[in-house]
């Protein structure tokens, strides 16, 4: 089990990686969103791998931590909110701009919008 | 003082949604309550630092949950000194963006800079890492809406860089806290600090790639090269009065820096050693090159400043990477003064876009009523480029003192002192091209549709440049005093014991509670006749 959640992880970062080193905004946020997938996954993992057991001490024989449980749900929460937030502002970008790319070439000649 | 150190995250986060959901029609009540609050959040902050400055370190339990357990906040010197230097700086931007019309270019300005606050005084408060994290992304996201805030072609792209290069931050940081949860077991700072302490020799590996992972998600915040890519941009194209708030933004990264790399991972660990410093430091003084060299070359006023910014994180993560008492002595001193300058010359920044539209460093027609800007201009220039007499020359100095014991010191002095001079040269060439160059007939005068917005002259903005300004000379001038805190302050850093003991309890006191708690199970139990335990037992650090 330890090695399947592994390469699961493993693939999941990898891919995301390679998604967010693309220069549209579309590829990146689906890379971010496997990102946080992987560390999901990660995270849920770092309490130790337990089947079938609850979280709750003595309850039964064993038991699984929950702390890492709970971590998890505040960073699924938090990613959630995160990965809309991105898809409006790159939406609003994207119909400010009439370019979905995220490189800004020669910033320093750009008109600036100080005002 | 027990309540009140949470006081300072609780009203900005009540304020926040109070501004939104009753004050949303009302300009100048949204404004009225927005600097009440900043005002009674510098007056707190103030009796934080005037209760921390004793010695004593406290330690807030939320919801009574005894220390491993729940989330503590803790007031030490050093977030004493953070969480004050935060509520000025916001106070004072604040003023400006109110004075100059800023906050009415867009929506829920006034909200989003408390709920900024909230996440920056949490961040420095916290004694618990994954709530360091939960921080971390309440200031983010504030700190989103108030970039884009105003809206434009550019900004909006701008923001979209920012917001995708932090939540790989974000992703960074969770990664670092799954692997410190699976080695340690906990989450709270004074905890870790024990557990890594007794940590087995064998696990010095798994220790090292948690201290490096934190590390560099603090120095993506932190500027660090070759993690500073999303500042340029960000700084440059975000409104300036924001940009001068996020000064203190870049210092959160040098905060956790110094908090968690004396706490936690501290030199003195054995599997540590110099890993940190190692890393550091040569980044830090790449840094500082290409910050300073950028200062030659930045294109517009605003670029410029946002790589001086670069460069004085440099210098700042020289003198902490070289972990001694002295040099994060003067780390602190200039962790000071590199705020207060980088923020008042994003406000001169303001200044001169208001009055021609955009800061380029190319001759226009001449700036409308001036003088007193090129004089404003030239007192931060001459701080952030660290010349006498203001405080970036005695930070600085501090530095320089300060690595002067480390075997590589003739590199940070070579660095400094020519990345000085290269700074100086830098906003000498801007300084002249914006304020000073004879303007001949062939000079184009700033774009037609361009308009000198509404306030942005405002007598008022200006007193609160100014006030940034005074700020620096006071630092200045009471070099002693603040240096006496700070060096008081690294004292404390440099001793956690009294950090630890104020958070979990000294040893006699927990062998009390331990026996105390035992006491109680042995009662459950002979109730119960030796049934299973019941889960209504608080939980031992076995269990964890």
């Amino acid at each position: 089990m330890e090695a399947l959640v592994a390469i699961a992880i493993g693939a999941m970062t990898a891919s995301g990686v390679y998604l967010m080193l693309r220069l549209r905004t579309f590829p990146v946020v689906l890379g971010l969103s496997m990102l946080t997938y992987a560390v999901n996954v990660f995270i849920f993992a770092s309490g130790r791998l337990v089947a079938g057991a609850p979280p709750i001490l003595g309850a039964a024989p064993t038991m699984t931590d929950p702390l890492p449980q709970a971590l998890v749900l505040t960073a699924i929460v938090i990613s959630f909110g995160m990965t809309a937030l991105t898809v409006i502002l790159a939406l609003g970008s994207y119909l400010n701009a009439g370019t979905d790319q995220i490189d800004i070439e020669r910033p320093g000649e750009q008109p600036e919008t100080g005002n | 003082m027990q309540h009140w150190i949470i006081a300072p995250i609780i009203l900005p986060a009540v304020m926040g949604p109070f501004i939104t959901l009753a004050m949303r029609h009302d300009v100048t009540l949204q404004r009225v309550a927005s600097l009440v609050s900043a005002v009674l959040l510098v007056g707190l902050t103030g009796a934080l630092l005037a209760s921390a400055a004793g010695g004593n370190v406290e330690s807030y339990e939320l919801g009574s949950w005894p220390a491993p357990f729940g989330i503590v906040l803790v007031l030490d010197r050093l977030s004493a000194l953070m969480v004050t230097l935060t509520a000025v700086l916001g106070l004072i931007v604040l003023a400006y963006a109110i004075a100059t019309n800023w906050d009415q270019r867009g929506r829920n300005f006034h909200a989003l800079y408390q709920f900024q606050l909230m996440g920056l005084f949490g961040a420095m408060l916290t004694g618990d890492i994954f709530n360091l994290f939960v921080f971390f992304e309440i200031l983010l996201i504030a700190s989103y809406g108030l970039m884009t805030h105003g809206g434009g072609r550019m900004r909006l792209r701008g923001g979209v860089q920012y917001v995708i290069y932090n939540l790989a931050g974000s992703t960074l940081f969770l990664f670092a806290l799954g692997t410190l949860y699976a080695v340690f077991g906990t989450l709270n700072m004074a905890d870790l600090a024990e557990r890594a302490a007794a940590l087995p020799a064998g696990d010095g590996a798994l220790l090292r790639v948690t201290a490096v992972l934190l590390l560099l998600v603090f120095v993506l915040k932190g500027a660090l090269l070759p993690m500073h890519f999303w500042l340029p941009n960000t700084y440059a194209l975000a409104p300036a009065p924001v940009a001068a708030l996020f000064a203190v933004m870049t210092k959160v990264g040098a905060y956790s820096v110094i908090r968690v790399f004396t706490l936690i991972f501290p030199v003195t660990l054995a599997p540590m050693g110099g890993l940190v410093a190692d890393v550091v430091v040569p980044a830090a003084l790449v840094t500082l090159a290409i910050g300073m060299i950028g200062v030659l070359g930045g294109g517009t006023l605003a670029r410029t400043v946002s790589f001086a910014a670069i460069g004085s994180m440099g210098t700042l993560f020289l003198a902490i990477g070289t972990f001694s008492e002295l040099a994060t002595d003067a780390a602190l001193y200039y962790l000071i003064h590199s705020t207060l300058a980088t923020a008042a010359l994003f406000l001169v920044v303001d200044q001169v876009r208001a009055r021609r539209g955009n800061s380029a460093l190319v001759p226009q027609a001449p700036l409308v009523r001036s003088g007193l800007v090129a004089a404003f201009f030239f007192a931060a220039a001459i701080a952030m480029a660290g010349m006498p007499p203001l405080s970036g020359f005695l930070g600085k100095l501090m530095v320089l003192q300060a690595i002067r014991q480390a075997d590589w010191w003739v590199w940070g002095w070579a660095f400094i002192l020519v990345t000085s001079l290269i700074a100086v040269l830098g906003f000498a060439r801007s300084g002249s091209v914006l304020f000073w160059r004879p303007h001949d007939n062939n000079t184009p005068a700033a774009s037609d549709e361009f308009q000198i917005a509404a306030g942005t002259l405002s007598g008022w903005g200006m007193a609160a440049l100014g006030a940034l300004l005074a700020l620096i000379a006071a630092l200045t001038i009471a070099a002693g005093p603040v240096t006496s805190y700070t060096r008081a302050t690294a004292a404390q850093l440099y001793a956690p014991q009294a950090y630890i003991y104020a958070v979990l309890g000294t040893p006699e006191e927990r062998a009390a509670r331990l026996a105390a708690e035992e006491a109680r199970a042995d009662t459950l139990h002979g109730a119960d006749h030796g049934a299973p335990a019941h889960s209504d037992l608080p939980a031992t650090p076995e269990g964890h």
